[in-house]
């Protein structure tokens, strides 16, 4: 299927990135092409088997529902753009 | 000293002919004098770097050593250190100044070994050149109008360049193999889940794997007994008895039997490439390795593949870039809606964007059986496509990129020409397997690399097989004119 200069601005919204119209026609083209490469898939009939996301054959670990990291507020949010009094700051949410 | 093995460079420094220091300054005087053309670092912090040699120094004095203490080392960007300044090659980690240190650095620091540096990468490692970066374009110290191929763009010119003693990287599609290749030194993707991903930032989760970049398969090895073990920081970490890497690296060839897959010597190969690879076969050939010939048929398919597995793994990872906890934030905006999308828009670059936008589009609502699931399937039959291939050899060996460093600018613009830069790497992280790349020879000039893929959890025999071509050879001790 093809993309449509409305698809990539859609796409781009659930992506939260902000596309100007110029930048827009530039990344349909782009996306485009690599959509095509992507195609190529679908030529292959897979029916039947199962979906590999992890090379190993292995599970999640438990581990004992214990504390084991410490508080470091102060040095996490020393490198926040904007907090106060412990808080990040953002715009306005609810009115 | 600066061409020294790892192991020579510890005997130097054991018997006192050097101190870290020496040594540590020794290199970031070259770093002063070739940097500024090659920008193979991004962030340099001398007194950081000699504090680490000095502590190092009585470290050796006290008898108390490891393999790698006091060794200056350069370290991809991508990997958190405690109070170094990591970007990932990208504007939205400008100023970031990372919290805690990554598990490789924690190995490294734990053994005694000096950093010397943030090397430039590929913004969020996705290229195959360099040229994403937000810090700027790498020169291949072979060719200056060369890149130095991606996404260790900057640690594959720091080693190339003799910037360190060796270097790290990580891999999702080729980013280690592809640039050891181009600049012509050694370079190991380990098998997946083998070193900790904790703290290193995160691409694509399910392929991202940090290996050794350094001047032979002895250094890589003793690089990976300081990387590589158990870490419970890292849920896709295995749980494994340590090894030692290199342990089998004087083991004898005779009777291994090498795989050549028909598809890595079709075509798109360059002419020049396939004969140093050749002729690096028919080294090991008189080494006493036998070759069969095999097949992996799905090869063509792992780019299509890649490239929904890995953009849809890094949209979904570089959603944490909000511009609320850390990293960029517009400087103006009308609501919080805005100020996510236009500190994202600013932030991220345009590689880094159309990722997000294919990974987002591929996951979206409707989409995902087409894509995703249909990729996750197929990449089943890849990794099958190896199972059988082992089989019938030991290790797998071809080209680790289709063609020898291309030049800045000639594909930047395309990003699918770009992509096929890694259509003999990235099967490799899709199955999960151990791959790496060794210096075969040259072709105009340029080096080429030999790709060894090995079963999973061979790194100790690929090293080997990678070793005992070093010791017949010497494309491995060759710099780049200049230098």
């Amino acid at each position: 299927m093809s993309l449509t200069i409305q698809d990539v601005k859609r796409i781009a919204h659930l992506a939260r990135i902000e596309v100007t119209e110029t930048e827009a026609q530039a990344t349909l083209s782009k996306l485009t092409g690599i959509l095509g490469l992507i195609e190529e898939m679908q030529a292959v009939d897979t029916t039947g088997i199962t979906p590999m996301s992890h090379s190993q054959d292995v599970t999640q670990r438990l581990r004992s529902d214990v504390i084991t990291a410490t508080n470091q507020r102060e040095a996490f949010q020393k490198i926040a753009p904007a907090v106060e009094g412990g808080l990040y700051l953002v715009p306005k949410v609810i009115e | 000293m600066i061409n020294q093995s790892l192991k020579q460079l510890a005997a130097a420094l054991a018997t006192k002919q050097i101190s870290s220091v020496e040594l540590t300054q020794l290199f970031l005087d070259r770093i002063k004098r070739l940097n500024p053309e090659l920008n193979a670092y991004i962030t340099l912090d001398e007194a950081k770097t000699l504090a680490q040699a000095k502590l190092a120094d009585a470290r050796i004095a006290n008898g108390e050593a490891t393999s790698v203490t006091g060794i200056p080392f350069a370290q991809k960007d991508i990997f958190c250190a405690k109070g170094w300044r990591t970007t990932c090659g990208s504007k939205m980690l400008e100023t970031f100044i990372a919290p805690y240190d990554a598990h490789v650095i924690t190995q490294f620091d734990n053994a005694g070994a000096v950093n010397l540096g943030k090397t430039n990468m590929d913004e969020f490692a996705m290229g195959s050149s360099n040229e994403t970066s937000y810090f700027g374009k790498v020169k291949n110290p072979w060719d200056k109008e060369r890149v130095p191929g991606g996404s260790s763009g900057g640690s594959a010119a720091a080693m190339a360049a003799r910037l360190c003693a060796a270097a790290t990287g990580t891999d999702t599609g080729g980013s280690i193999r592809q640039p050891a290749s181009l600049c012509g030194f050694t370079g190991l993707k380990p098998t997946y889940g083998v070193v900790s991903r904790y703290g290193m930032i995160a691409f694509a989760s399910s392929l991202d794997q940090a290996g050794p970049m350094a001047k032979s398969a002895e250094d890589c090895a003793v690089m990976m007994n300081v990387m590589a073990g158990f870490d419970e920081r890292d849920s896709t970490s295995l749980q494994r008895e340590n090894e030692d890497y290199s342990r089998d690296l004087n083991k004898p060839l005779a009777g291994l039997k090498i795989g050549l897959p028909k598809e890595y010597f079709a075509e798109g190969l360059s002419a020049e490439v396939a004969v140093v690879v050749q002729e690096a076969i028919a080294q090991y050939r008189k080494l006493g390795a036998e070759t069969v010939d095999i097949s992996l048929p799905n090869t063509r398919l792992s780019i299509p593949v890649y490239y929904v597995i890995a953009p849809a793994e890094a949209s979904s990872n570089l959603s944490r870039y909000d511009g609320v906890r850390y990293g960029h934030r517009a400087a103006e905006y009308t609501d919080l809606l805005d100020m996510y999308c236009k500190s994202r828009a600013e932030g991220f670059g345009a590689e880094v964007k159309r990722r997000i936008l294919i990974g987002t589009y591929v996951l979206s609502a409707g989409y995902y059986d087409a894509y995703y699931l249909k990729a996750q399937q197929i990449r089943r039959l890849i990794a099958q496509d190896f199972e059988a291939a082992f089989n019938q050899c030991d290790v797998i060996m071809g080209p680790s990129a289709p063609g020898t460093a291309f030049k800045i600018g000639e594909k930047a613009d395309d990003p699918v020409s770009m992509y096929l830069q890694d259509i003999y790497t990235i099967a490799v992280n899709l199955a999960g397997l151990p791959g790496m790349s060794i210096p075969a020879g040259f072709a105009n000039k340029l080096p080429v690399g030999l790709q060894i893929i090995g079963n999973y959890f061979d790194e100790a025999r690929m090293l080997n097989v990678a070793h005992q071509y070093q010791q017949a050879t010497d494309w491995h001790t060759k710099m780049p004119e200049g230098i």
